[in-house]
């Protein structure tokens, strides 16, 4: 018995760039004394080159080309009129975490749907520890071997099997809290949409729960964090799992705070607050010093909508693991760390690089205390903060997680290119990170769901191909697998 | 609880158009289109930029903020963006682009650099980038009861402290404390490592350093009279060579650094004699030496020992130099274990350049920090030490004026004293004083690494 959830993988439709040029991480020149003899087209096997009639040549399809390593057509070429070289702008795009060829490679998975062909390195960055400095250890031949449709992605969130929901969900992975206005409304529908097509989740964030989210009530996380900011009963018993922010990875310690130019007159009357003024949520939970307190949040949830999911999404503290415990004594479902480097849409950078632990350190850390407390199997533990790839899913998975949650990788799937500017004046410049009304339109929600749903597409045929290499039938069995795991160590570099 | 401490911010803008990050690129073949990409620039970036004639460069690598649309988006595919070389070029080893370039943004706006999307930088790095703060969460958020910025405290004592209290039978103190000097946050203005210092540039910090209340450092001997005013912050440094020379100076500072040497006592015993209430720092190089000659100056009743790296924060004299976060580390826990800690300030210097460094040194087991490169860096330096070799300094560090200057200085400090304010509130911790030392608020990669190793080996 299959439990895929997923019968069938939802509708990858090609979904390109909104912008007219690409970046490519090569250029490909075709200088005048070219003949238009053909060759190149003939030789390069994944369609950079394209003749218009008979005379001329239309501009090359750089995007595709898959670089130096290949050559074809420049060693081919008659007359030497070609030449392919690194563009010189992937300087200037990426970073150690998100290189340039993990955010081309996003971009390539979000338009097609499909794992990257063109050379492109999806799966590992280059910040020289964490997830870039851990191998999937595959045996050379797999134990069982299985067909895809016998390997299922699923794994539920109720672990307790308490009277609350027994949710499943087909891919263990789910869209991180981004609220309104912190994103626009094409963002936070596309990111429904594309939940519900894998029967997975979105979180609101903090900023209150849109009119436009209902159809998607199922699928949606509604979160309560400091600032209460539209928490109503209403959003409490619209949805299967509810999610208290204690802290956020980006900026642990430190509270949320919306600028106020993106605090229009629309995000206002979600969040019950005056256009225009900045909103800060404060850190901590004045009402929570202690698991007691926090027990009596949880308690607060279920006397609302007891058939909720509650989950608990905390920062990454030298004491983590007292934290989850913590967590599973006041009765919370899920346990959600979130690990130091991961996104935001504005924090101070003190904050980004040196406040909590990387989420790597915190996975077994969380995961092995809590075997040894014997509560390992009644909870379920999410991670996230730099989960980027599929592959880093699968690892954070081995160390110990039963899933993660993404968000930068949802942003860069819509094109973001990591530029940092989204606290800047009316956010960002390419409608992701903004309700800026003029920049919002650059994209609608159909594009965004189904950028979206093709990047989960894309992960999801390499999580069952790792699983088939593996010799495993569920994602289930990966969790804690540390033998399956080989670590290099960091680089310091 | 004290005073609350309050920076003022004044924005103040550089001379020199900063060295910007990008390298606008920009062929010639314009389509001349209705709708031009240039227009649709969120940031104005195109128009708002203008040539730079002194400098010889256009604006526009500094104002654009490399969102890519311009080059998406232009029907010529005129646009493309590079990282600007010269960037690259700036500063060294230690002193990143990226350090020298944050100190200027803080220095013009006094604010805390805040951005969006994660963190840009790599897992982990030498030095201070191989240790993170711990923050506070559920199961302890009241270590020290945090219901707001405002009650943090980043004030520390400079002087010996009393191991105990006597009283006499009637229960009235009988021993009385040594001389001690609060300052309100645990920064003091050091000697600089390099470079031509002027008279203006040397005013500007003087005032700074009184407006923020903290001591300034000043070899003794450089000491010109336009200084006055700022007698009271001033803390003039000798060596056995000024003393004599010099010594008119004591009378009347609070404090006042000696260059360490074997009969370091027989001067400070003279320098007391001269002035009763003096409180005397040795400034000690950290070398191997430094933790054993350490506990001696303790022992001898020294009141402030001033660990000095060199200026990139790495040990002197050795061929395989310890970096100052280890260093301190190592003093600190050794006087602890001698149960000496306590009764002396310690404060060091060397590589000190963001205010993180300062939070990490502090944890290390440093009361306070000396800071030196950062200032001319927030005068625009730009750490191409052409000034050491006597070349002409490209932002005219010979022209500053002086109100200009000190601002700039007191917006940086105001910056580091609100980014000093969010790591201390993220740990729950509500006072400097108790930051030192207080390891267990900090994660070093050496420890994580293991752990990590053992957790995943174990099975
Ligand atoms: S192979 Fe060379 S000459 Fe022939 S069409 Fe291609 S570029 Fe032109
Ligand atoms: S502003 Fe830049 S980093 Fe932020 S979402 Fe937009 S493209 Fe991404
Ligand atoms: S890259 Fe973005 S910020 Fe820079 S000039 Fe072009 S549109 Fe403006
Ligand atoms: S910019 Fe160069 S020359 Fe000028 S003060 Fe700094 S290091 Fe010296």
């Amino acid at each position: 018995m299959s439990n895929n959830i997923v019968e069938s993988v939802p509708g990858v439709a090609l979904a390109p760039s909104r912008y007219r040029n690409q970046i490519s991480k090569y250029i490909v020149y075709r200088d005048k004394t070219c003949i238009n003899c053909g060759k190149c087209v003939e030789v390069c096997t994944v369609g950079v080159h394209q003749q218009a009639g008979t005379s001329s040549f239309s501009r090359p399809e750089e995007h595709k080309c898959v670089g130096i390593s290949c050559n074809a057509c420049v060693d081919s070429c008659p007359q030497g009129a070609l030449s392919v070289i690194i563009n010189p702008m992937m300087e200037m795009l990426g970073d150690y975490r998100w290189t340039n060829d993990l955010i081309l490679s996003t971009w390539y998975q979000a338009e097609t749907g499909k794992v990257p062909t063109n050379g492109l390195e999806y799966s590992v960055g280059n910040s020289g520890g964490g997830f870039d400095r851990l191998k999937i250890k595959f045996p050379e031949n797999p134990s069982i071997k299985l067909k895809n449709e016998e390997i299922s992605t699923a794994i539920p969130l109720n672990r307790r099997n308490d009277s609350a929901h027994r949710v499943e969900i087909g891919l263990p992975v789910y869209g991180g809290g981004m609220s309104f206005g912190s994103v626009g409304l094409s963002t936070i529908i596309g990111k429904a949409r594309a939940a519900k097509a894998w029967n997975t989740f979105t979180c609101t964030g903090e900023g209150g729960y849109h009119t436009t989210l209902y159809p998607y009530d199922d699928h949606v996380i509604t979160q309560v964090a400091t600032g209460l900011f539209g928490v109503r009963e209403d959003t409490i018993k619209r949805v299967k799992i509810v999610e208290f922010k204690y802290a956020q990875g980006a900026k642990p310690g430190l509270g949320g705070h919306l600028l106020g130019d993106k605090n229009t007159p629309e995000v206002a009357v979600m969040r019950e607050a005056l256009p225009g003024s900045a909103l800060f949520s404060p850190f901590p939970f004045h009402s929570v010093y202690s698991v007691e307190d926090h027990k009596k949040h949880v308690d607060w949830i279920k006397a609302m909508n007891p058939k909720a999911l509650v989950s608990v999404k905390v920062s990454t503290p030298t004491d983590v693991d007292m934290v989850a415990i913590g967590s599973y004594y006041a009765e919370a479902h899920i346990i959600h760390i979130d690990g130091s480097y991961g996104g935001t849409g504005a924090a101070p950078n003190i904050a980004k690089k040196n406040i909590a632990m990387p989420i790597e350190y915190a996975i077994p850390k969380v995961h092995n205390f809590l075997k040894a407390e014997g509560v390992r199997d009644k909870i379920t533990l999410i991670a996230s903060g730099g989960i980027r790839t599929a592959q880093d899913a699968a690892k954070a998975i081995a160390l110990g997680a039963d899933g993660v949650v993404i968000g930068t990788a949802e942003m860069v799937a819509l094109e973001c290119v990591r530029c940092a500017n989204c606290e800047s004046g009316r956010g960002c410049p390419r409608g992701i990170a903004t309700t800026d009304k003029e920049l919002t339109h650059h994209f609608d929600s159909d594009w965004s769901s189904q950028r979206l749903t093709n990047l989960l597409s894309s992960w999801h045929t390499q999580l069952v191909d790792i699983l088939k290499k593996l010799g495993m039938r569920s994602i289930q069995e990966l969790v804690g697998r540390h033998d399956c795991l080989e670590y290099e160590g960091v680089k310091i570099g | 609880m004290p005073e609350k401490y309050h920076i003022n911010i004044t924005p103040t803008l550089p001379r020199f158009t900063p060295v910007g990050k990008v390298s606008a690129i920009e062929r010639d073949g314009c389509l001349g289109c209705a709708k031009c990409a240039k227009k649709s620039c969120v940031y104005d970036v195109y128009k708002n930029r203008s040539f730079d004639s002194k400098q010889l460069t256009d604006t526009i690598d500094y104002l654009c903020k490399n969102c890519f649309r311009c080059v998406q988006e232009c029907k010529g595919r005129l646009f493309s963006r590079a990282i600007n070389p010269e960037y690259k070029r700036l500063g060294d080893s230690y002193w990143k682009p990226d350090i020298i370039a944050t100190t200027w943004y803080q220095a013009e706006t006094g604010k805390i650099p805040v951005s969006g999307a994660g963190y840009l930088g790599p897992f982990t790095g030498h030095g201070f980038d191989s240790m993170w703060t711990d923050m506070s969460e559920i199961v302890r958020p009241t270590r020290d009861g945090i219901h707001g910025r405002e009650y943090i405290s980043t004030s520390i004592d400079l002087g010996r402290k009393l191991v105990s209290l006597e009283f006499d039978t009637q229960g009235h103190l009988v021993s009385s404390p040594p001389p001690t000097i609060n300052i309100p946050m645990p920064i003091i203005f050091n000697i600089l490592p390099f470079g031509k210092i002027n008279k203006n540039m040397r005013l500007a910090m003087a005032k700074a350093a009184n407006k923020l209340d903290i001591p300034m450092l000043i070899e003794a001997e450089e000491y010109f009279d336009e200084l006055s005013p700022y007698n009271k912050i001033l803390m003039p440094q000798f060596s056995a060579k000024t003393f004599e020379t010099q010594k008119k100076l004591l009378t009347g500072a609070r404090l006042a650094e000696f260059i360490y040497e074997e009969n370091i006592m027989e001067y400070i015993a003279q320098a007391k004699k001269i002035n009763s209430s003096l409180i005397a720092s040795v400034r000690l190089k950290l070398d191997k030496n430094a933790a054993d000659i350490s506990q001696k100056l303790i022992q001898d009743g020294v009141e402030i020992i001033h660990l000095y790296a060199d200026y990139q924060g790495n040990e002197h004299d050795a061929a395989q130099p310890r970096f100052i976060k280890d260093m301190v580390r190592d003093i600190h826990r050794q006087l602890v274990a001698k149960s000496i800690r306590d009764e002396v300030t310690i404060i060091v210097s060397g590589g000190i350049g963001l205010a993180e460094h300062l939070a990490k040194v502090i944890l290390c087991g440093a009361d306070g920090a000396a800071v030196d490169l950062i200032l001319p860096i927030a005068l625009e330096c730009r750490v191409c030490k052409r000034c050491t070799k006597g070349l002409s300094c490209p932002v005219e560090m010979e022209k500053i004026d002086v109100a200009w200057a000190s601002r700039r200085i007191i917006n940086l400090m105001g910056a580091w004293h609100s980014q000093l304010i969010e790591v201390m509130g993220a740990m729950g911790i509500r006072e400097a004083r108790r930051l030192r030392g207080e390891t267990g608020r900090a994660m070093f990669l050496e420890d994580l690494e293991r752990d990590f190793v053992n957790a995943i080996m174990c099975k």
